[in-house]
């Protein structure tokens, strides 16, 4: 196990003692001390979380809320620092998008949500990735103009639930979430408990996140968990779950080297920002959007059971280097191993046989269409 | 039959001239649940501290040594098909490659199962 050699003290989230409690194995990640697995271990927390519902803690994450005079205002003072249409977000809704530095390269990605109540008009809440909200609070201070306040919701913790069962679960303790569609966001209290609730997650399954004040973040996560049917998941299996799902990690399969047209995240760049533009780095955007770009983001399948992992060279099939995979290992649904990485853009077609260069020796793979597992997403 | 341990969290089970290696049972629990095992070529000589073999969790891969010098004589082709036998038995099915020593006198600097105990309990 590694040390931490950081001179800024480990931050622990509400739930340190009840993942204690759990006798979870605690490591560093993006400065908190968070569970990474549970005794069950991540292959049967990944598998239970498929098949049943999954309680994660991610309450690292950066919560915070942009407030302005109306929707239109603070939406527009937001459309200046990233790609997304955020004026028709729709009462209610979540949206995905990405912070872009002005060469248009992924400074974090982020989801957005516009509260439905009127009384909240005006208020957007941010969900940032807790390695970067220290710089991206920096960044929406000195961006953003005059008459936006940017407020941190630090006195929150973050929940999600995920899986086949989580409509169910959640349900018994707020009906109202059984009414939700993916990628909406609704307050109602949940347990007693007075909580922000989207329908969306990182899994790939169904599922939501749960926003609750850091007091009472132990009490519903117990009773969340007192379900039989749920199962405390670590960062572990939210790993696996998400390459299985196709989705990025920060720091890994985007970051600055990369801008959201070579991601494949061009489905999260609605038409009136394509056309109009008007967030940094848009000339490269269009650019790409029209031109393509010289390195894409696809997913592999290695040949075999050894899996390649982040920093595998990714080569033709006569040796010449094409690409790197930035995240890769095992996936438990797929029972097999499974990556995802950049490639020059020729070498894109689903079925392209590549090879991974795993520990000096060559290792057959094919370029894959991704999700890797089916998404369960409520439409 | 005498075992001995490395620091590095090997166990090497002596049978006569060759020795029985694999990863100790605190080394499975820490790493979690095994999905591959790249193992060394039969035939193959690798010095004391070598890398012998690759064991992969779903987080992670994990450079395996041997703990002495040597020839190795047999791999456990089993864990090609079922690799969590490092999990169910670490220290018995589980098993990695067999190694014929070249200097058994290389097992001096290993610890004895007390010893690799109290290591593990000083190192927790």
């Amino acid at each position: 196990m590694s040390e931490s050699n950081s001179d800024t003290p480990i931050l622990k989230t509400p739930l340190y003692a009840e993942h204690v409690a759990l006798s979870a194995r605690m490591v560093p990640f993006a400065g908190y001390d968070m569970p990474v697995q549970y005794p069950t271990g991540i292959l049967n927390e990944h598998l239970w979380t498929r098949e049943s519902a999954g309680l994660f803690d991610v309450s690292h994450m950066g919560q915070a809320e942009l407030i302005g005079s109306d929707h239109a205002t603070v939406a527009k003072a937001l459309e200046t620092l990233v790609p997304a249409d955020i004026l028709n977000i729709k009462p209610g809704q979540q949206r995905y998008s990405q912070f872009l530095n002005e060469q248009g390269s992924i400074l974090d990605d982020l989801m957005i949500s516009r509260p439905v109540e009127p009384e909240a008009d005006g208020k957007l809440i941010l969900v940032v990735n807790a390695g970067c909200k220290e710089a991206d609070y920096k960044h929406l201070a000195q961006k953003l103009p005059a008459g936006i306040t940017l407020k941190r919701r630090d006195d929150l913790a973050l929940f999600a639930l995920q899986g086949p069962k989580a409509e169910e679960v959640l349900g018994t303790f707020a009906p109202e979430a059984k009414e939700m569609g993916f990628m909406s966001v609704r307050s109602f209290k949940v347990a007693g408990f007075d909580c922000t609730v989207s329908r969306s997650g990182y899994t790939g399954e169904d599922g939501y996140e749960i926003s609750v004040s850091a007091d009472h973040a132990g009490a519903l996560w117990n009773k969340i968990l007192s379900n039989p049917v749920v199962k405390p998941v670590g960062l572990g299996a939210r790993d696996s779950l998400r390459l299985e799902a196709g989705l990025c990690l920060y720091g890994h399969d985007i970051d600055t080297g990369t801008s959201p047209i070579e991601a494949g995240l061009n489905w999260s760049i609605q038409k009136r920002r394509r056309e109009e533009g008007g967030f940094p780095g848009y000339e490269r955007i269009a650019k790409e959007l029209t031109d393509g770009t010289s390195k894409i983001r696809v997913g592999i399948l290695p040949e075999g059971r050894a899996p390649a992992r982040e920093g595998t060279i990714i080569t033709d099939t006569d040796g010449n280097e094409i690409g790197v995979v930035t995240s890769g290992g095992f996936g438990p649904s797929l029972n097999g191993p499974l990556a995802m990485g950049y490639v020059a853009s020729g070498f894109k077609q689903v079925d392209t046989p590549v090879i991974l260069v795993v520990r000096g020796k060559p290792v057959p793979a094919k370029i894959a269409a991704m999700p890797f597992v089916p998404n369960h997403y409520k439409r | 039959m005498t075992t001995y341990y490395s620091k590095d969290h090997e166990y090497i089970r002596i049978e006569g001239n060759v020795g029985v290696v694999g990863i100790t049972d605190h080394a499975q629990s820490q790493l979690g649940d095994v999905v591959y095992v790249e193992l060394p070529k039969v035939g193959s000589d690798i010095a004391k501290g070598g890398e012998a073999a690759v064991v992969e969790s779903v987080k992670a891969a994990s450079d395996v040594y041997t703990p002495v010098s040597g020839k190795i004589v047999e791999v456990n082709g089993e864990l090609e098909a079922t690799p969590n036998l490092v999990n169910e038995a670490a220290e018995r099915d589980g098993w990695f490659f067999r190694i014929e020593l070249s200097d058994k006198s290389e097992l001096d600097g290993l610890m004895d199962e007390a010893g690799y105990k109290k290591f593990v309990a000083e190192n927790a």
